[in-house]
């Protein structure tokens, strides 16, 4: 089946979404990023595989965290890095898409890093590019956040190597979440047998049974024996429409407080994509736990960048 | 030099092996590191430091890994090595006497990478490098000071090293693709 992702002998050349993309490929990456962890912990804290290169950050859409690791994932590698916020910039002036990214390759940049709050933003700009130009999507809409969902099972995968045998649990909006999809995505094709969701009605897919997910509505009983919990961001502006009562009947339900994470296994771990709301969707205890790995997140979000840089940088048609 | 042609004259690695320790031994110093690259000359690295700390139990040898893939000449015509393996350099590399192991010295490309890569975590004190073989070829001016056998291999032939199941290593001569 096409991939536009893949070159024509199945190697990686855009990173758009993880539905789709076989299970050799995570593993390449989830590999490489091990040896880029190592790389953070040295006096140089630099390899020179993307020297000479110019990687530019699109953000149509603000998120300063996702970007900067980006950025420097990419310094790490050698690159050259522009980064540009286009929702203050051009795009406000009327220039379309394409025109931006047309502009950009002028100026000779070899990588696309792009944030868009419309889905399918980043295959728009890759099925438009010159074929040695490279596209990382760094969040489209609802669709997908590949980076975020590759490095969250390089955490998982750190804590608890035995993938084929977890039980994870992801708490919360999974409908609006971009997050959701691409963390059940990498965790089906890795072969966790068991991915729970928890979260209301309201704040879920219809279908979303066709993911490979089992359902739950109640913390009390979708937390039970999990390894895993991953925690999703409850965006503000759901909370002013009908979908959910208010932030304290949210947390009430659905907030990860200590007594609900004593539901789950002792030695279960504690993720979140960031940034959090502290008494909304995770109570501050457990986010600044010991079972916490949130911040170690953040960590390994550069390593699992470098790594999708420099495995896509040398992989042109 | 004589030169390779069938699989029947293979050196036998293990001895070389034993060559190798024996000239490793007027090398080595206070404040001394091992340092193999991954995979052949990380496996002789390996079973070599046990052999030198008994001979010189004072100078308290360390040894370390590279993988020095990210530092390849031919990323931009080939892509990124499909398996890198961590780099594991667990002592400062500051100001030490290393002794870099590989097991078969042919361009001198990896060397190179290993060197760069190495000099990313300090400044050694000197670089020594030792291989099991030196099959001629080199492309850069970069050669071993220790080879246990100098043997000729044609372009078309691969000197590979492997390891079996009882950490016993093995040359095999393979053709390139």
């Amino acid at each position: 089946m096409y991939n536009p992702q893949l070159t024509k002998d199945g190697k990686l050349k855009h990173l758009l979404t993880i539905e789709g993309l076989p299970r050799a490929i995570l593993n390449q990456i989830l590999d490489t990023a091990e040896s880029f962890v190592g790389v953070a912990e040295r006096e140089v804290k630099k390899v020179p595989l993307l020297r000479g290169k110019t990687v530019c950050n699109i953000f149509f859409e603000n998120s300063t965290r996702t970007r900067t690791t980006f950025e420097i994932a990419a310094k790490r590698l050698s690159a050259d890095v522009i980064n540009l916020n286009v929702n203050t910039s051009s795009q406000s002036k009327g220039e379309t898409i394409l025109d931006t990214v047309d502009n950009l390759t002028a100026m000779h940049a070899d990588m696309f890093v792009v944030r868009h709050a419309e889905s399918g933003a980043a295959h728009f700009i890759a099925k438009h590019v010159a074929p040695h130009i490279h596209v990382i999507n760094a969040g489209d809409g609802r669709h997908a956040h590949p980076t975020q969902g590759l490095l969250d099972v390089f955490t998982i995968r750190r804590y608890k190597p035995e993938m084929h045998n977890l039980r994870v649990a992801l708490v919360g909006d999974v409908l609006h979440s971009r997050v959701a999809r691409s963390e059940i995505h990498a965790l089906t094709t890795l072969g966790v047998p068991e991915v729970r969701v928890i979260a209301p009605k309201t704040l879920l897919p219809q279908d979303v049974e066709k993911l490979g997910v089992q359902v739950y509505h109640d913390m009390n009983t979708g937390l039970k024996d999990v390894d895993v919990i991953m925690m999703l961001r409850l965006q503000n502006e759901r909370m002013s429409g009908a979908l959910l009562p208010s932030a304290q009947e949210y947390y009430k339900c659905y907030g990860l407080t200590p007594e609900k994470l004593a539901l789950a296994k002792p030695d279960a771990i504690v993720l979140h994509p960031g940034p959090m709301n502290r008494g909304v969707e995770i109570d501050s205890a457990v986010a600044d736990g010991k079972q916490s790995v949130i911040l170690p997140q953040v960590t390994y979000g550069i390593a699992v960048r470098m790594a999708v840089m420099s495995i896509l940088a040398g992989n042109s048609e | 030099m004589t030169t390779l042609l069938n699989p029947q004259q293979l050196p036998d690695a293990e001895s070389l092996l034993s060559i190798l320790a024996n000239e490793l031994i007027t090398y080595l110093k206070p404040n001394t590191a091992i340092v193999g690259i991954h995979s052949g000359g990380a496996w002789i690295a390996e079973q070599l430091t046990p052999l030198l700390r008994q001979s010189s139990p004072e100078h308290d040898l360390t040894l370390g890994v590279l993988d020095s893939s990210f530092y390849r000449d031919d990323y931009n015509q080939r892509g990124l090595h499909a398996e890198t393996r961590p780099s594991q350099i667990p002592f400062d590399v500051e100001g030490k006497h290393i002794l870099l192991i590989d097991d078969v010295f042919y361009t001198g490309r990896t060397i190179r990478a290993a060197m760069n890569e190495l000099f990313d975590y300090g400044r050694p004190a000197s670089i020594t490098l030792a291989v099991l073989v030196n099959r001629g070829g080199r492309e850069l001016p970069i050669c071993p000071q220790i080879a246990a056998l100098e043997l000729e291999v044609p372009q078309h032939q691969k000197l590979q090293l492997s390891r079996d199941g009882n950490n016993r290593l093995h040359f095999t001569l393979e053709e390139n693709a």
